[in-house]
């Protein structure tokens, strides 16, 4: 490691016991984001579940707003190192969107707005473990926080919590998503601190 | 928030490469504009750097950090020509 | 002339704060001693890293503000302290003279000048992009270079200018160096005209025709470095021989 840099702190953060390995907790929301910011009118906004046959089921913003709604509160883990505890959103569980689903497919590939994807194994999902979520702390979603809806995935890396999420994609094969594709790691749990492709 | 540009990769591609590649030119696989690599629209620095065309905005260049590695995805760039005298 | 290309893995080498002089009440140089240091065209730049007791790292780029010359003179960064920023206001009010920085560098081989190209210049820089350009400007002078160079400096009030007195310095004795001022919030005593931004007749009247094929080098916010490019090449500048380098920061 290089020097010390003498009295240099940089933004607020704790190292917090309970914490995954290497995270600092953060008081503020950090935007990281691969590309411009899309700008979704909800008139336009479809969320769509593909399975490996290609049939589809799919939601306008009215229909997936008259879905059952889930209020949850969960931890969420950075991979670039910040961890931000008892974050609140409102939103539909996958269990919900993939309850009529027939698919034997152990793997998606999540699809957004403006091109990103990240893949997710479908047990990652289901069974309470995943929410299209639309409200965070008690606002609608900003859209430099993903809005009209992101996934939330909390067990995993938030970078596979796709924000502008807008579809499902079921697959046989485990393939990777923009930032797997650029060196991050396939599954991506931070408890056992799985950052970058070989971790 | 202010977007740079691939200027702002200069050090990041240092590593990689033994010479600037800010100066050498790109051609994007999306929409075959041509360009310097310190043109591109950068977004980053995490969990990576993202550069795009100018022009269609898709990624023609991605570097990740790893504290051990260093990962460059050029599949966005047909080609890198880097010139090899001072131009 | 300096060598800027260095072969082999670019390194993070420490730097000792020489000392240092404020420019302006929130942009501070530093005069930095960095031996071994193999030289640097101007235009380019470093990038610095800090790091904190607990490990935790901040990184970013800053221009080199110095021009470069075989007696090894000091590398200088200029840096504009942001209110919101994580690494800049240690820079300015936390570095002190005596202490060390870690630096790699120098990076960048597009946005450089060198003396060898023959064309007149137009330098046009927004806030703290002044700085490549102040070290172009430098460089020239100790080249003894012939080009003709054109800055045009916006700010937001007199108070915020770097380098006023050695600009009005320079632009009466290297001759051949003019430097016209565009002040966005408010202007000095006796000002001609009101606070504008950037346009289309201040690029015109203080720029270069575009048939004297300029070098064209903008620096600065985003936002200014798109808006002054746009109007060079609406003014019929060749997009080709416009450089550009965007800062972060608010503009």
């Amino acid at each position: 490691m290089g020097i010390i840099s003498r009295g240099f702190g940089g933004r607020r953060r704790e190292s917090v016991p309970g914490l995954p390995p290497g995270q600092y907790l953060t008081h503020d929301f950090p935007v990281l984001s691969a590309g411009p910011t899309p700008r979704i009118p909800l008139d336009r906004w479809r969320f769509t579940v593909t399975t490996e046959t290609g049939d589809r089921t799919s939601w306008s913003w009215q229909e997936f707003q008259a879905l059952p709604q889930e209020d949850v509160t969960v931890d969420i883990h950075c991979v670039t190192k910040w961890s931000k505890l008892g974050t609140t959103w409102r939103g539909v569980s996958l269990d919900t969107l993939l309850s009529d689903v027939d698919t034997a497919a152990d793997y998606t590939m999540v699809h957004s707005f403006g091109g990103y994807t990240t893949n997710v194994p479908l047990e990652d999902l289901i069974d309470g473990k995943a929410w299209v979520a639309w409200r965070f702390d008690g606002e609608d979603l900003e859209p430099e926080h993903g809005g009209p809806a992101r996934l939330l995935v909390p067990h995993l890396y938030f970078w596979k919590s796709a924000k502008w999420v807008n579809g499902l994609q079921l697959m046989n094969e485990d393939e990777p998503g923009f930032w797997e594709a650029a060196g991050y790691h396939m599954y991506g749990d931070p408890w056992r601190e799985q950052r970058y492709q070989g971790d | 928030m202010n977007q740079l540009d691939g200027n702002a990769m200069a050090g990041d591609l240092r590593e990689v490469f033994a010479v600037d590649v800010t100066a050498a030119r790109f051609l994007c696989a999306g929409c075959g504009h041509a360009g310097a690599v310190a043109t591109l629209r950068l977004w980053g620095p995490a969990p990576g750097q993202v550069a795009r065309c100018p022009h269609c905005e898709d990624v023609v260049l991605r570097v990740v950090h790893a504290p051990d590695r260093i990962f460059l995805d050029v599949r966005g760039a047909v080609r890198l020509e880097l010139p090899l005298a001072d131009s | 002339m300096a060598r800027a290309a260095v072969s082999g893995r670019l390194i993070w080498r420490v730097a000792t704060v020489a000392g240092a002089r404020w420019e302006t009440p929130s942009a501070r140089t530093l005069v930095l001693d960095l031996p071994d240091w193999p030289g640097h065209l101007p235009g380019q730049h470093v990038d610095v890293r800090l790091t904190a007791e607990d490990g935790y790292r901040a990184q970013r780029s800053y221009s080199i503000a110095s021009a470069w010359s075989d007696d090894g003179d000091p590398v200088e960064l200029t840096v504009q302290r942001l209110d919101d920023g994580e690494v800049s206001p240690y820079l300015t009010d936390g570095l002190a003279v005596g202490d060390q920085l870690e630096l790699r560098g120098p990076v960048g081989g597009w946005f450089v000048w060198r003396d060898t190209r023959p064309a007149p210049v137009l330098l046009v820089a927004g806030g703290s992009g002044v700085v490549p350009l102040m070290a172009m400007i430098r460089a020239r002078a100790a080249a003894h270079a012939r080009q003709p160079f054109r800055l045009i400096y916006s700010v937001r009030t007199p108070a915020d200018a770097c380098y006023g007195e050695e600009l009005r310095r320079r632009v009466r004795d290297d001759g051949g160096l003019d430097v016209q001022f565009v002040y966005t919030r408010k202007t000095p005593e006796g000002w001609p005209a009101p606070p504008k931004r950037i346009d289309v007749a201040t690029l015109n009247t203080y720029g270069w025709p575009p048939d004297f094929a300029p070098d064209c080098y903008v620096c600065g916010p985003t936002t200014f470095v798109e808006a002054a490019a746009d109007i060079l090449v609406a003014l019929g500048h060749d997009p080709g021989r416009i450089r550009t380098e965007r800062f972060g920061g608010t503009s």
